[in-house]
């Protein structure tokens, strides 16, 4: 998709582009730039209450042996969890993109589908199965069966293009099967390995629930407790600052350690399909690792969810409560989603169409807010629509500015991809036609990008319906999604009611993630 | 350009929409910050629906978080209700000048015990805090003499309790009030070396009853409730009441107010005289809440140990300290 993109942009002299775009772009431009801008904020804000606050009052409430405690928890638990995932990722990448495993198709999806579960539910149907479960062990166990496809996904996306070239000159070199692994495969699942460590790892960060169930303080628990000792005290803030110092770090390090090495074919040509390795005996012995990763991370959680339904019986199914609950939820995923990708639209065009410095500082904006917890940006938009806009305090508008801002980057990854895929070509002819610039705008480019908005607008929808701090923290009165109404009866240990809620968000998931598995597919060409 | 209007005036319909639509929801009946819990709001809330017809939207949180909330938001609050589990958050509220006087035929519903001598707000319902232990790892002699004893060394990693939960901070704020600050920090000190934190009271007596852990400060209902369902969580599970006067035999007064900047002035007084009147008080005495109930001459579930039973100590509801108890958690790193 890349590389169409730098095709049509080389087949061009530089002039006849910036002269096209010349009447377009400014109006773009300061949509991206106000989007960014409104990015921003929250981030500003932190920055903002710390100065304020004064340095004597913050490194009191920093430098304190509970932050220590903090940070220690969440490290270990990143370190811990990223390797291990690692680990699993490849072989189960490895397995079912480059090997004759039976059913290696059906693993692979039953590799992505923990995604459609939300990583609540997961220690809920844990917590229901080994009651006593709790502490960092617990929270890695938990947080690999969550995560991991974030890692399986691109690992095996990039598994599946690499040019076997390469491997076989490293055999007829004399390399060993596991030594070309080790020294030519692995190097080159670098980049895929790196992008997805870093989402594990800002998962981690962000996420509150699954901590909850298995009583494991991190930095995301504690500012969600002093939010619920003191609302919007400074020491919620200033946990929130170390939180997202501790973002700004994973985001760092996966730049050093990405590196730059070239990574793609050189030459003419273009790469074979790679053969798939004969298991032969091994078949069975390989068969338990997806087996028994799937039992793990699919079986746990339908397992407890339907022992629950029968042990609920039909009492659970409060038809009116559930009613409103899912169309709730439904409204806040599809309207969250529809903001989101209008405010990706403008950047998402330009990074196509008029590349350059400034683009990517904005895009590095977004990207950076986007990796930010939800309960720091909730936090944030509370306090700011509280002290400075109260008209928008407690407004649908609000939370729905959280949502697009947390997931905006899902939205533009989308967009670009099929914005890349629309010919410059049409939004030319449109204009000499005669017709105004942002008109012609939409009547060629935007409707073409329709699929990749909707898959975008679909990926948004799947993290807006499984939210839940930013959610409890900015909903408008009277508001229960269906995260909600199960984190108040499993609150309550009322795990019977809270299951038919389990249910249907982990069934309304399900697609959503299957769409992602196939768009991974399609990514890699395959 | 036909297109780019359209689409504007779509957008614009839809922002007007976001913006205007939970304007227009307030408008109609009135809006209850609720930090009970939600099903006993929630039966409330019908029943007074039923009788009178006033819509009521409940919105859900814990006592600290709305009373801090509440302050933040000033004279702007979407709230015209404020009801809490315990007395600390009502006095950060009424401190920051923002109740309206309680109704007096209201007042008068409830004993002058269980109300603010302002008159801002009025005791809606009480709990007893209590040790939650499991019989079958802790015998009745072994138990604590009194909440103090927790900080003694012998006890460390045997008891367990919610300290980021209101109930729990209104309970050291009686003890902050009855010992004084320094005796409270170093008991403090003494629990985050001895205790075992769990999130929410519930999850204490869960994992008191598969005896994860010994013993855990919690509050008397959460017992009753389970019993009342299946008893799949408190089958091992025994309650000690401390009493004595003893800062462990705490009795927390649940609260509500009217918010002086409610535009519904009336509908609101309605419903609080509800909730401390026959009406509300029968729901504690039939409901599935085991809360006790505090109206003149209304009773409380019979399963209960009666309220004068349990030799609470004297606590001037209306002075606990909920800040300095955050503070003090802080502190010691328990929070």
């Amino acid at each position: 998709m890349q590389s169409a993109v730098d095709l049509a942009r080389s087949s061009l002299p530089s002039k006849t582009r910036r002269r096209a775009h010349r009447r377009v772009a400014p109006s773009i431009v300061t949509a991206a730039v106000l989007v960014s801008l409104l990015a921003l904020v929250p981030l500003a804000f932190i920055i903002w209450i710390a100065v304020q606050t004064g340095w004597e009052t913050v490194s009191a409430l920093i430098f304190r042996p509970r932050v220590g405690e903090l940070l220690v928890n969440t490290g270990l638990l990143v370190l811990l969890t990223v390797p291990i995932a690692i680990v699993l990722s490849v072989s189960l990448a490895w397995l079912t993109e480059r090997t004759d495993l039976p059913g290696a198709r059906l693993w692979a999806w039953l590799c992505v589908a923990p995604l459609a579960i939300p990583a609540f539910v997961h220690s809920y149907a844990w917590i229901t199965i080994l009651p006593g479960l709790h502490g960092l062990w617990a929270g890695v166990l938990v947080s690999v069966i969550a995560y991991f496809p974030l890692l399986y996904l691109p690992v095996s996306a990039a598994l599946r293009r690499l040019d076997p070239a390469l491997e076989d000159a490293a055999a007829a070199l004399g390399l060993g099967p596991w030594r070309v692994f080790r020294r030519v495969v692995l190097p080159q699942l670098r980049l895929a390995i790196c992008g997805g460590s870093l989402l594990v790892g800002l998962h981690l960060l962000a996420e509150y629930g699954l901590y909850v169930f298995i009583r494991f303080d991190t930095f995301t628990t504690a500012i969600v407790d002093q939010f619920q000792s003191t609302f919007n005290g400074p020491a919620a803030n200033m946990l929130a600052g170390v939180l997202v110092s501790c973002c700004f770090v994973l985001l760092g390090l996966e730049v050093l350690v990405r590196g730059e090495e070239r990574y793609a074919r050189v030459g003419s040509g273009a790469a074979r399909h790679q053969p798939r390795a004969h298991l032969g005996r091994a078949t069975i012995l390989c068969l338990l690792l997806p087996g028994i990763t799937t039992l793990l991370t699919i079986g746990v959680p339908f397992i407890t969810i339907g022992r629950w339904l029968v042990a609920g019986g039909t009492e659970v199914w409060r038809f009116d409560e559930i009613g409103l609950a899912l169309g709730q939820t439904l409204f806040l995923a599809l309207a969250g989603a529809l903001l989101a990708t209008i405010a990706a639209m403008p950047m998402a065009w330009i990074s196509i169409r008029a590349p350059g410095p400034l683009q990517r500082v904005l895009e590095g904006c977004n990207y950076i807010v986007g990796s930010l917890p939800g309960v720091v940006i909730a936090l944030a938009l509370v306090t700011i629509t509280v002290r400075i806009a109260l008209p928008l305090y407690q407004t649908l508008f609000t939370i729905l500015v959280a949502y697009a801002l947390m997931f905006l980057p899902r939205a533009l990854v989308s967009l670009r991809a099929s914005i890349a895929q629309a010919p410059i070509e049409l939004e030319r002819a449109a204009s000499s036609l005669g017709r105004a610039p942002l008109n012609a705008l939409w009547s060629t480019t935007i409707r073409l990008s329709a699929p990749g908005a909707a898959a975008g607008m679909a990926l948004v929808a799947l993290g807006i319906m499984n939210e839940l701090t930013a959610t409890q923290m900015l909903a408008p009165n009277g508001t229960r999604t269906l995260a909600m109404a199960f984190w108040s009866y499993s609150g309550e240990i009322d795990y019977a009611s809270a299951s038919p809620y389990a249910f249907i968000m982990v069934a309304m998931s399900l697609p959503l993630t299957w769409l992602l598995y196939v768009q991974s597919k399609r990514m890699a060409g395959r | 350009m036909k297109y780019a209007l359209s689409a504007l005036a779509g957008a614009t319909a839809l922002a007007i929409s976001l913006i205007a639509g939970p304007a227009a929801a307030e408008n109609d009946g009135i809006i209850v910050y609720n930090a009970q819990h939600e099903s006993l709001a929630k039966e409330w809330a019908e029943g007074f629906t039923k009788e009178t017809g006033i819509k009521v939207t409940l919105r859900n949180g814990g006592d600290s978080d709305f009373s801090n909330q509440i302050v933040a938001e000033g004279a702007a609050s979407p709230a015209d209700v404020f009801l809490t589990e315990n007395s600390p958050a009502m006095v950060l509220v009424e401190n920051a000048g923002l109740f309206a006087p309680v109704d007096a035929d209201t007042l008068a519903q409830v004993p002058q015990d269980y109300q603010a001598s302002s008159g801002k707000w009025v005791g809606i319902a009480a709990r007893s805090t209590v040790f939650a232990y499991n019989k079958t790892k802790l015998s009745a002699d072994k138990l604590p003499k009194s909440l103090l004893d927790l900080a003694d060394p012998s006890w460390k990693g045997r008891w367990a309790a919610s300290p980021s939960g209101a109930d729990f901070q209104a309970i050291v704020s009686a003890l902050l009030q009855l010992k004084g600050e320094a005796a409270t920090a170093d008991w403090l000190k003494a629990m985050k070396a001895n205790f075992t934190a769990y999130k929410g009271n519930s999850t204490v007596m869960k994992a008191v009853n598969a005896g994860e852990i010994e013993g855990g400060v919690i509050y008397h209902y959460y017992y009753f409730g389970d019993q009342a369902k299946t008893g799949e969580n408190s089958k091992n599970v025994e309650l000690h009441y401390f009493k004595n006067q003893d800062p462990g035999a705490f009795v927390s007064v649940s609260g509500g107010g009217v918010l002086a900047s409610s535009k519904h002035q009336k509908e609101a007084q309605a419903f609080l005289k509800w909730v401390a009147g026959k009406g509300g008080q029968e729901v504690l005495k039939n409901g599935q809440s085991f809360e006790y109930a505090v109206g003149k001459g209304a009773e409380s579930n019979p399963k209960l140990v009666p309220l004068t039973d349990l030799q609470a100590p004297k606590v001037d509801a209306a002075t606990l300290n909920s800040k300095k108890v955050t503070d003090l958690m802080t502190a010691a790193g328990l929070l």
